[in-house]
């Protein structure tokens, strides 16, 4: 049976290194697979973070090889065996132990987002063309990968100021739903720094669920945003729409 | 406040060649830039029977009675102005030029402040739309001297110029049409198409942009190549340095 190498960092937020680890390559085998026998067999107490083993509760992210990815959906006979496979925990998140890290900064930042409010007097009936764009949105497992792999968290520490690309599709899905009757384009602008994403679609890359994030939550947000904020001929015809219109209380 | 991570991943991805994806970028990019900085100042080889370069349309004050330099300098910055803030091509040149970041998961340089598209000059790049609102009268313009192509002193002929030009056309107008901007605007600023009045057409229009605009990319790139490619066959015909081949 083939055997492969792997270079797996072991160590808490104080430091750690990258220990290795010999596994035998089974077919159809992925990296939480080698992972768990690693525990088994020679580290009993690596931590490693994991749940559904099926890609779809979003817990074993991790750095494959460098590249941030579900460790449940990286199959072994993907990866280039001649050389040692490297797993680390997420970079953008301060690590617990070994590959587990603490993601609980994404919490806090979701406690922004005002919830689904619906319009005034609405009627609760919803037709498919007016959804299908939501629906997309709905698909996030809430991995991280995409607030990981997102350049404005993990090399420029924005997290203060920057919501991050999981955040964006989370307002996307309740600015578009048909019944919402909330704006939140100035959160996006002042708390959640839309501004900040330079659009350079790595959230989209590593998004393991296929979600379009950077054409289809992103950027029509920050049309929104332009809308709303940057655009003079908009402004002056919402002036126009509004004048003798009492204000609002 | 610092990087909530910890500085503990080697370097850059294992075996990732990220430079892979960024020097085409910058060949491409810069090639054009350097070729369309040239043509412009040039202010010769433009027109050739009824070919007219792309970089010169529309033609203005020719004969320089108001504007001594290339005609090619009065209009050219309108249309450059629509890829320059393109989504696309920012995703391109802030990850070629800028390396912010080279590629994903690729440290960059940090420590220097880091302002995304919220500070001068970057900003800007929020008037996409109205560089797009030009780009449609821009667009015009090019279908005209398309069409004209085919129109020599002798009547209606197809050259190798006529289908250079109609193909350009045709593949700025893809590009165009899956701009996000123009996806916004048609349909995509609204949360409830059957709440509004042509909701349906609107709906159809903004489901067809959408499917466009998952090839934004690549009609960027032809466009580019095609405008490009466009304006260096009608200087080549223009300075004799080949003869146009006619069809028909």
């Amino acid at each position: 049976m083939a055997e492969a190498v792997l270079r797996i960092f072991r160590g808490t937020r104080e430091g750690g290194e990258p220990v290795e680890y010999r596994v035998p390559v089974a077919t159809g085998m992925v990296v939480l697979d080698a992972l768990h026998y690693v525990q088994k067999h020679q580290a009993p107490d690596l931590a490693v973070r994991w749940n559904c083993k099926a890609g779809k509760c979003g817990s074993c992210s991790a750095e494959v090889n460098g590249r941030p990815r579900l460790t449940c959906k990286t199959r072994m006979d993907t990866l280039p065996q001649d050389k040692p496979i490297t797993i680390f925990p997420m970079k953008a998140f301060p690590v617990i132990k070994d590959l587990v890290t603490d993601v609980s900064w994404n919490y806090k930042v979701n406690k922004k987002i005002p919830p689904f409010q619906p319009r005034k007097g609405v009627e609760w009936k919803m037709y498919q063309p007016d959804i299908d764009r939501v629906q997309e949105f709905r698909k996030c497992i809430e991995c991280f990968l995409c607030q990981n792999v997102c350049h404005v968290l993990r090399d420029h520490g924005k997290q203060e100021e920057f919501g991050g690309p999981r955040f964006f599709v989370r307002v996307a899905g309740l600015e578009m739903h048909p019944l919402d009757g909330l704006s939140r384009t100035s959160l996006l602008k002042d708390e959640l720094g839309l501004g900040l994403c330079n659009i350079t679609k790595c959230c989209t890359e590593v998004c393991p669920e296929g979600i379009r994030i950077t054409d289809n939550a992103i950027i029509p947000l920050k049309e929104r945003v332009v809308d709303e904020f940057y655009d003079p001929l908009l402004r002056l015809v919402r002036k126009i729409r509004n004048a003798g219109k009492p204000a609002p209380e | 406040m610092a990087a909530l991570g910890q500085a503990h991943v080697e370097g850059t991805p294992q075996g990732d060649a990220w430079w892979i994806q960024v020097i085409p970028v910058i060949v491409g990019l810069g090639g054009f830039g350097v070729y369309a900085t040239f043509r412009a100042f040039e202010g010769a080889y433009f027109q050739w029977g009824p070919y007219l370069s792309p970089f010169y349309s529309p033609l203005i004050d020719v004969h320089h009675h108001y504007w001594p330099f290339s005609p090619a300098l009065l209009i050219l910055a309108a249309p450059l102005g629509f890829p320059i803030t393109c989504y696309y091509y920012r995703k391109a040149y802030y990850r070629a030029f800028f390396l912010d970041p080279p590629g994903c998961a690729v440290p960059e340089k940090t420590g220097r402040r880091y302002g995304g598209e919220t500070k001068f000059p970057f900003i800007l790049q929020n008037a996409h739309r109205y560089f797009m609102y030009l780009a449609v009268v821009f667009l015009s313009f090019l279908w005209y001297d398309a069409v004209r192509s085919f129109f020599f002193e002798n009547g209606f002929g197809i050259g190798v110029g006529s289908i250079v030009l109609l193909v350009n056309i045709i593949l700025l107008t893809l590009y165009l049409f899956s701009c996000h901007s123009l996806r916004h605007l048609l349909g995509g600023k609204l949360d409830c198409f059957s709440c509004v009045n042509f909701g349906g057409p609107r709906h159809s229009s903004w489901r067809g942009l959408s499917a466009m605009n998952e090839h934004h990319m690549l009609f960027a790139w032809m466009s580019l190549l095609s405008v490009g490619f466009a304006d260096f066959y009608v200087r080549l015909v223009s300075s004799g340095a080949i003869r146009d081949l006619r069809l028909l």
